[in-house]
């Protein structure tokens, strides 16, 4: 559970103060917390750990990366149930 | 797949395998630290295309793994309560306690669920004032920027219902315990990519001038781990002992900076007990006092909890690297991942788990290599 999985950023937002993205990862878009790569632009590839990206990788690292954690069933975080945000 | 045939091919492969016999002189014992790592070269028999004499043995790198039973049972006597909303990443569902698994707490009508992030607990937290919300923050470097993140925020917006029940371990202060074991026989560490990639590994300089191991932060995917144990070997072979990245189209010596800035505001170290290890002074995570009212433990009224592990289990001396699965009488018998008896087969990162996955308990163990000296 220590690996990180890359994915690219599709849209940056604001949540509260928090630079948050929406990253997608082969067919899954996910929302991921951006605060520790605050530099990330729409189009980059971050690796992405348990909702947080923590670093920012080239597009083939990031394809090679995907598919090495595809091959070793390293990819099952991602189907975790999506949280909704509560109304404020 | 445009990317990839670099670090999957064949002949890259023997290359590298055979610049390895080209140098070898003797026979040498390394230790991947990262539990993906360790999937990763058991399932692609990583350990068995390597020259003869050539050892990898399997760390202690698996979070799940090494999370002590007191702790498992600790978070099972609150994920009991009634007001209580038990959040985990999904791989502690099914590690057994004293008394079933999260699971089984689930089925009796416990609020068990998993979450993607640890921010996802501060959504669940507000649509549930009613409800104390509990994530259970286990981890390595690479998931304390995220754990540290729920208590910040938590504090930050006052959302005063939920906290964490910490069990966070540290990769460095692992690896002293290891060289410092008078049974040790690892001469070189494949280091975790992905820790580094968080904390750098500046870190890891003095252990490697300390006790002169080659230490060489390595990825996780075939040829980065066969990259990186030539790397290792080279060292060795040359009489050399200092940290080197091979990992360096992902991380720098200096790993994420802002992360673990708001980690060290967040956590601060101490003492940790590994399952199947013991206590490592200095080994872990745990959050600093301004954060007591995230802290689960202190919020909790969870007294010791006395356990037992089996004494059969050999799991403290896979962990250092001093034994194999195969060195079990109980593995893939008494001891499989549907009935684990003990940390390496409680997790898929497990190496106990990992062998089995992979078959490995319906074949006899390939003894590669010379025979090394085992104590104990």
């Amino acid at each position: 559970m220590c690996l990180a999985i890359p994915g690219k950023v599709i849209e940056t937002f604001d949540q509260a103060g928090m630079l948050m993205g929406k990253v997608q990862f082969g067919g899954i878009v996910r929302e991921a917390c951006l605060e520790y790569v605050p530099e990330t632009q729409i189009g980059d590839y971050v690796l992405v750990h348990v909702g947080f990206a923590i670093s920012r990788i080239d597009e083939a690292e990031a394809e090679r990366t995907y598919q090495a954690l595809r091959d070793l069933d390293q990819l099952t975080e991602l189907e975790a149930p999506v949280v909704e945000e509560y109304p404020q | 797949m445009k990317y990839l045939d670099e670090y999957r091919d064949g002949d890259v492969a023997q290359k590298i395998v055979g610049e390895m016999r080209r140098i070898q002189t003797r026979p040498w014992v390394l230790m991947e630290v990262c539990g993906g790592q360790t999937h990763a070269i058991v399932k692609n028999g990583i350990d068995h295309l390597l020259p003869e004499g050539v050892e990898l043995v399997h760390g202690p790198g698996c979070p799940v793994c090494v999370t002590p039973l007191e702790m498992i049972d600790k978070a099972h006597a609150i994920a009991r309560q009634p007001k209580v909303i038990f959040c985990s990443f999904g791989d502690m569902l099914r590690v057994p306690g004293s008394h079933g698994d999260l699971f089984t707490i689930k089925s009796l009508g416990g609020d068990v669920r998993v979450v993607y992030s640890p921010l996802d607990c501060l959504k669940i937290a507000r649509a549930n004032p009613d409800k104390q919300v509990v994530f259970f923050a286990i981890g390595f470097e690479t998931t304390a920027p995220a754990n540290a993140m729920l208590a910040w925020r938590a504090r930050e917006q006052q959302v005063d219902n939920v906290s964490l029940l910490v069990s966070h371990v540290l990769v460095p202060p692992a690896l002293e315990a290891i060289l410092q074991s008078p049974d040790n026989r690892v001469q070189g560490f494949l280091g975790p990519g992905h820790v580094c990639a968080v904390m750098g590994y500046r870190e890891y300089e003095p252990i490697s001038a300390r006790y002169r191991v080659p230490i060489v932060v390595t990825g996780f995917e075939p040829i980065d781990i066969l990259h990186g144990t030539l790397m290792t070997l080279r060292q060795l072979e040359e009489g050399r002992a200092v940290v080197e990245n091979q990992y360096s189209r992902v991380l720098g010596a200096d790993g994420n900076k802002p992360a673990q800035a708001l980690v060290s505001r967040v956590f601060e170290v101490g003492d940790r007990k590994w399952r199947g290890i013991g206590n490592i002074p200095m080994s872990g995570f745990r959050l600093r006092e301004e954060f007591a009212r995230q802290d689960a433990e202190k919020l909790f009224d969870v007294a010791e909890i006395a356990t037992l592990e089996p004494e059969i289990c050999i799991s403290g001396q896979i962990l250092r690297g001093i034994r194999k699965p195969h060195d079990c009488p109980a593995f893939g018998t008494l001891c499989t991942p549907q009935r684990p008896l003990g940390a390496t087969m409680v997790s898929a990162e497990g190496a106990c788990a990992a062998y089995y996955a992979y078959g490995r308990h319906l074949q006899p163990p390939i003894v590669a290599c010379a025979p090394a000296t085992v104590h104990g």
